[in-house]
């Protein structure tokens, strides 16, 4: 038996793979810009906040880290409608990657900002810094500089987990190889070059994000 | 119409759970074997396969699951194997589990000191005789934690089987909520599912960290 494979078949419906590379690209920078913030507060709340903020903020955490993103996006889209509130495919997408980045974000980040000598912070006390401007200026820079690498590797992690969100019909990268696999019957041929893709955009995104970190996330 | 009350809906997800359990003890004996003898390879000397091996790797840790689930079931269907989606899906899994595995244990092996290679290699102990004497008992000791923590992402991991028609917690909590109309309890008892299953092992492999840190003070 021979199986001839058609590249060509699916390559022409180029325009269809760039918006789904646009799609995925556009749902990772959306999710990664919430994403930190939430896992910067998140991770100042478990390391130096209040216990009645803490112990929620832990129980999101833990919770987002031991289900499957999967049913996570299913109960946003599937789940919510029963209580009123109806989400659109790509917003449903959005807010599960960003829970998604934010848990895992807060994890890592705390790890940095425990690594912060003690000696520092009473240094910037002892200049009558405020606890605002000491962790904004003192403790955050260099903790997110330390972690920098684990959570560029999270936010990949994340940008390939989003293919998952084809399945509500977001029209990301994976949507747009099911889509071509339908008009053309080449199933295989969609999902290999669709996962070619995924591979660029992964080892690109972590060279972007190796650059940029150091330039616009937490100074040089 | 028929009613389901919360005890029929929890009865069949329970029910499903068990082949999430399966299937995650399959990937995850099937992907420690290959990224046993992938990390084997990775550290042969002469280093000829140690490129192959990174390059593996890295294609499983750079794509989604979810594609490497497709391409598992349509490529065994295109090239004319017919097997159940029992063996496409475990398949892909296994690889996915090796891959990151094999890079865990890795990281574990080069946590050894130096020195450790270099004494053993002056006391002309083999390839073979240092794995088994020196190295690999002292990062078999490090790399537990690390590799129970992955069991939960394995976990997680199977839910996505549910996409190419495999019937486990994620799939039967679909086919649940289609009948019953209660996506809102449906999902949120699979999602609690999940959790009392990942959220033991994830306490466990962290207790386990610290006791290896305190261990190493």
């Amino acid at each position: 038996m021979t199986v001839e494979l058609d590249f060509w078949a699916v390559l022409a419906d180029w325009p269809m793979l760039l918006t789904g590379v646009i799609w995925t690209l556009g749902l990772t920078a959306i999710a990664m810009a919430i994403g930190i913030l939430v896992a910067v507060a998140a991770a100042w709340v478990r390391s130096s906040g209040p216990l009645w903020l803490a112990v929620p903020v832990a129980a999101y955490v833990e919770l987002i880290r031991n289900t499957p993103f999967i049913v996570q996006l299913f109960f946003l889209f599937f789940g919510l409608p029963a209580l009123g509130i109806r989400l659109s495919p790509p917003v449903a997408s959005v807010l599960a990657l960003t829970l998604n980045l934010g848990a895992y974000g807060t994890e890592i980040i705390r790890a940095g900002l425990l690594a912060t000598p003690r000696g520092q912070i009473e240094a910037a006390q002892s200049l009558a810094l405020s606890g605002y401007q000491i962790f904004t200026r003192i403790v955050l820079p260099p903790a997110l500089k330390k972690v920098w690498p684990a959570l560029v590797s999270q936010i990949i992690i994340v940008m390939l987990g989003s293919a998952v969100c084809g399945q509500i019909a977001t029209e990301e990268l994976s949507y747009a190889a099911n889509v071509i696999s339908a008009t053309n019957f080449r199933t295989f041929e969609a999902y290999i070059i669709a996962t070619l893709i995924y591979l660029a955009l992964a080892l690109g995104v972590r060279q972007a994000l190796n650059w940029a970190g150091p330039r616009f996330v937490f100074g040089a | 119409m028929v009613q389901f009350t919360l005890w029929d809906i929890l009865r069949n997800l329970i029910f499903a759970a068990q082949w999430t359990v399966l299937l995650s003890l399959i990937a995850f004996l099937g992907g420690g074997l290959v990224g046993a003898v992938l990390l084997l390879l990775r550290l042969w000397r002469p280093r000829i396969f140690t490129a192959p091996v990174y390059a593996y790797v890295t294609l499983f840790q750079g794509t989604p699951l979810l594609m490497q689930l497709f391409l598992s079931y349509f490529g065994m269907r295109l090239f004319g194997i017919q097997v159940s989606v029992w063996v496409s899906v475990s398949l892909a899994l296994t690889l996915y589990t090796s891959a990151f595995l094999t890079e865990i244990w890795r990281g574990c092996v080069a946590a050894i000191p130096k020195s450790q290679w270099e004494a053993s290699t002056s006391l002309a102990l083999s390839f073979s005789e240092q794995m088994r004497h020196i190295i690999l008992p002292q990062a078999l000791r490090i790399s537990i934690p690390p590799t129970v923590g992955l069991l939960v992402q394995v976990i997680k991991g199977t839910a996505l089987a549910s996409v190419v028609g495999f019937v486990e917690l994620t799939r039967a909590g679909n086919m649940i909520a289609n009948v019953t109309y209660k996506p809102f309890t449906v999902f949120a008892c699979v999602g609690l599912m999940y959790f009392a299953l990942c959220y033991p092992i994830s306490l466990y492999a962290r207790y386990l960290e610290r006791k290896t840190l305190v261990s190493d003070r």
